[in-house]
């Protein structure tokens, strides 16, 4: 499963160049929820993959763009490892979610607020830039301040700066066991229940709502787990590791409503108030998944009151995604032409062109 | 042009317009204390110094500096390692010190916002009563600044477990070169478009001048152990070291000393280390209760099975400051055991500490100059310090090779020239050593993409392709850093 194109992608540039043409980059095709970019040809990603290299004791892995995720979860797991973020695959039938994707969309899982984000995970990159060029940023530890971060500016900018090659993940230990504990609270409540419980000294790696209920994920060694138990009331749910595979799938039965999907991002204190059975709520009250049909004025209006952003995430047809803030637009643009000054890669994406 | 007198006439004469008079110092005495940060062997004034206490007052600085095409360099308490604050002589200190308020402590969102000149240890002082704490604690906490902690995307004792600057800035308010406010991310767990947060951490004032900084803030762990084991034998104690993080543990702080150091440390703190003692490694676990005492005992056998001579566990918060003490005496220890030495900040894997430990003390016979090791083990982040005399002769200049040997054998098992302290000016080299002239030029387009004249910190942290022969280190006279107050680790 080891396969190296880096040479023949960086020629699809130069021809690219050559022709005055745009590339559409393209890795699983997992999130077809979002528009592809409207290009001249499509650049294929997903056949550049292979683990690299993988210390266990170093905790860090490194692989190329078409990776599955899947595969690298399978092998972290082997020994004992997880990925720190829990990013989302999204994957469906044979368009399988690869590490280069989750890079460039940049989603994180429910760890998020307790472990970090996807990005804060990114070690080095290897990348393809517009002007065909193979750059490496960072490298394989944590402690590395020489020159600026260029592999955590790949993270989330969904193509625009350059195909990313190669990738350099941080990776956590896997807790022993899990738990899940479920306790009655309205929505309106849920935000300083959170709080509180985020206080006490237990072993979090996920805090939820939904339909009238926190839910909380307790990891750690099988005493600590029990302990922290013994400390907080709440009803053990069935099946833990379902239910948040559920939210960070979008599996779960909530998510099966025809409505359109929006994500807002708040600050997690922020009571909002919205029909309890139309909101999942993640990140401790960071992210909330909203099924609604409120016009996107009104839905933008309730996301800048909470100081927090919004976008439509999935509707009946493919969606634009995040765009940064008007104000960050010509910083933005300033940056894509660093990148790629001729505007080959993915033309248009969040908003930004060379 | 920016030198000529005329222009710095004329700087003043806009600028005395905008400050009050105690924010704007131009007489060459009162500029005195400003001509070189925690990196003293580098010194330079300014054309003028300005003390802004508004953010209002920063931009117009900024405006006028556009104008007048006059470079600027931003400074907090100047304790960086690296000269990224050495003034331009051409050009506006821009010192951030005054705008030293915590704006909003926000105990429902685990944050806080605050002007730059906030010291990273008053941040943590007063969230400590509302139970929450800072995380990042550089060596220099007690006087650097939050936004300088920012530029140089610091790290600290902690950061194995909790990150780095990076990782615990949650939005900015930044200054651009033409003197407009731009506000990135906030209290939200992320932001839309481009991570512009993670290339404003550690961008060493090249971006943009940062006024206002939003922070994660994490409740106070509920308990902390620290245990402290002895080695006869420096590979053995790299072994714990990967010994450890492979059985799945984090630990808090993972610091290790080698003999030279030990040594020195003993007649300081006089801590009775084992006269075997080769290395010793200190480990320091929190969390809650249980949590923390189990993760002892399991450390405490991985060091015996590592083969450690001794394992001490703190008994109580005493102990337990003081096996601390002995870690963070270490500079000042080997400080009094040799008129200089020279301090360096290469990161390397894990899996390289043994080995790279062994060359570097090859590398210390071969130049006939004792080299000390103590540094962040768990991370890699090496603090190897050569031990000189400056009145030897030639003895500078030997250091400066080995110097530059040492990263070269970082850079050369897969590390960095810089783990934490920065490159400023005195990096620049090493930076030809790591990147290929095609990153190097990627690094110059994004600077231009934000500060296309080329006024914020000129000639810190990046090479330009024709110059990579500079070199030249933290150099300490007889003990004497520009904060001697500070410990240094």
């Amino acid at each position: 499963m080891n396969n190296d194109l880096s040479q023949a992608l960086q020629a699809e540039v130069a021809e690219a160049l050559t022709h005055k043409q745009t590339l559409a980059i393209i890795g699983g095709n997992s999130k077809r929820f979002l528009q592809p970019a409207n290009a001249d040809k499509t650049i294929h990603l997903a056949d550049h993959k292979g683990i690299i290299d993988y210390q266990p004791s170093e905790l860090y892995i490194t692989a190329r763009a078409g990776t599955p995720l899947d595969e690298i979860e399978a092998l972290l797991a082997q020994h004992n490892q997880i990925l720190g973020s829990e990013p989302p695959h999204f994957s469906h039938c044979s368009n399988k979610a690869t590490l280069g994707g989750a890079i460039a969309c940049g989603f994180s899982g429910s760890r998020r607020p307790f472990s970090g984000s996807l990005r804060d995970h990114v070690l080095g990159v290897k990348i393809l830039n517009g002007q065909g060029q193979i750059l490496s940023f960072g490298g394989q530890v944590m402690k590395n301040v020489a020159g600026f971060d260029v592999s955590r500016l790949m993270v989330g900018a969904r193509g625009t700066l350059g195909a990313v090659l190669e990738i350099t993940l941080k990776v956590i230990p896997k807790p022993e066991v899990e738990t899940t504990l479920r306790f009655d609270c309205l929505l309106q409540y849920a935000p300083q229940r959170m709080a509180d419980l985020a206080r006490m000294s237990l072993p979090l790696s996920a805090m939820a709502w939904l339909e009238g209920a926190v839910f909380i994920r307790l990891q750690g060694t099988a005493q600590v787990v029990r302990n922290a138990q013994l400390k907080i009331s709440g009803d053990e749910i069935l099946n833990s590791p379902q239910f948040w595979l559920g939210l960070r799938e979008h599996t779960h039965p909530f998510f099966h409503s025809k409505q359109p999907l929006w994500r807002l991002s708040v600050p997690p204190a922020t009571p909002l108030t919205m029909p309890e059975n139309e909101v999942f709520v993640d990140w401790c009250g960071g992210l909330h998944w909203w099924h609604t049909d409120k016009l996107a004025a009104e839905v933008n209006n309730m996301a800048n009151q909470a100081e927090g952003y919004v976008y439509l995430f999935r509707d009946i047809q493919p969606v634009t995604g995040p765009q940064p803030p008007k104000a960050l637009l010509p910083l933005h643009q300033q940056l894509k032409k660093a990148f790629d000054p001729y505007g080959v890669f993915n033309p248009g994406i969040m908003g930004v062109s060379s | 042009m920016a030198s000529s007198k005329t222009t710095r006439d004329r700087l003043i004469t806009h600028l005395k317009k905008i400050l009050p008079k105690e924010s704007l110092l131009h007489e060459t005495e009162a500029m005195q204390p400003f001509e070189c940060d925690g990196l003293s062997a580098y010194r330079q004034l300014p054309a003028l110094v300005c003390l802004p206490d508004t953010v209002e007052h920063i931009q117009a600085i900024m405006r006028i500096c556009h104008e007048l095409q006059v470079p600027v360099v931003p400074r907090g308490a100047g304790t960086g390692l690296s000269g990224g604050a050495l003034p331009n002589s051409d050009g506006v200190l821009l010192v951030l010190s005054k705008l030293n308020h915590i704006l909003d402590i926000d105990t429902q969102n685990f944050c806080a916002r605050i002007e730059p000149g906030v010291r990273n240890l008053a941040l943590s002082d007063a969230a400590r009563p509302l139970g929450l704490y800072y995380a990042p604690d550089p060596s220099s906490q007690f006087a650097c600044t939050i936004g300088g902690n920012v530029a140089e995307n610091s790290g600290g004792v902690h950061c194995l477990k909790y990150g780095l600057t990076v990782h615990n800035v949650l939005g900015l308010k930044i200054v651009t070169p033409e003197g407009e406010l731009l506000t990135l991310g906030g209290k939200t767990l992320d932001s839309p478009g481009y991570d512009l947060l993670a290339l404003l951490c550690g961008s060493e004032g090249l971006l943009g001048i940062v006024v206002e900084i939003t922070v994660k803030l994490l409740p106070c762990p509920e308990f902390a152990q620290v245990i402290l084991a002895v080695f006869d034998d420096v590979a053995k104690a790299g072994l714990a070291v990967s010994n450890i993080i492979s059985a799945g543990i984090i630990p808090a702080g993972l610091e290790m000393m080698d003999q030279v150091v030990i040594q020195a440390v003993e007649g300081f703190v006089h801590a009775n280390f084992p006269k075997a003692a080769r290395a010793i490694l200190l480990c320091e676990m929190d969390g809650a209760t249980l949590e923390v005492t189990e993760q002892i005992q399991r450390v405490e056998k991985i060091m015996f099975d590592s083969g450690a001579i001794e394992v001490r566990t703190a008994k109580d918060e005493a102990e337990r400051a003081l096996f601390w003490k002995s870690r963070k005496s270490a500079f000042t220890a080997l400080g009094r055991l040799s008129p200089d030495y020279y301090c360096m900040d290469g990161t390397i894997p894990r899996r390289s500490l043994p080995e790279v430990l062994t060359r570097i003390a090859e590398l210390s016979r071969e130049f006939n100059l004792t080299v000390a090791n103590v540094f962040h083990a768990g991370d890699g982040n090496l603090h190897p310090l050569i031990l000189y005399d400056v009145n030897r002769e030639n003895e500078l200049e030997k250091v400066e090779q080995l110097g530059k040997r040492i990263l070269d054998l970082c850079v050369s098992v897969g590390g960095t020239i810089t783990g934490e302290h920065g490159v400023g000016i005195e990096k620049l080299d090493g930076m030809c050593m790591q990147f290929k002239p095609l990153e190097l030029t990627q690094f110059l387009t994004i600077k231009t993409a934000f500060d296309p004249h080329k006024l914020l910190n000129p000639g810190k942290a990046l090479p330009t392709l024709h110059r990579c022969a500079e070199f030249g280190g933290m150099h300490v006279h007889k003990g004497q850093l520009s904060f001697p107050e500070l410990e240094r680790y």
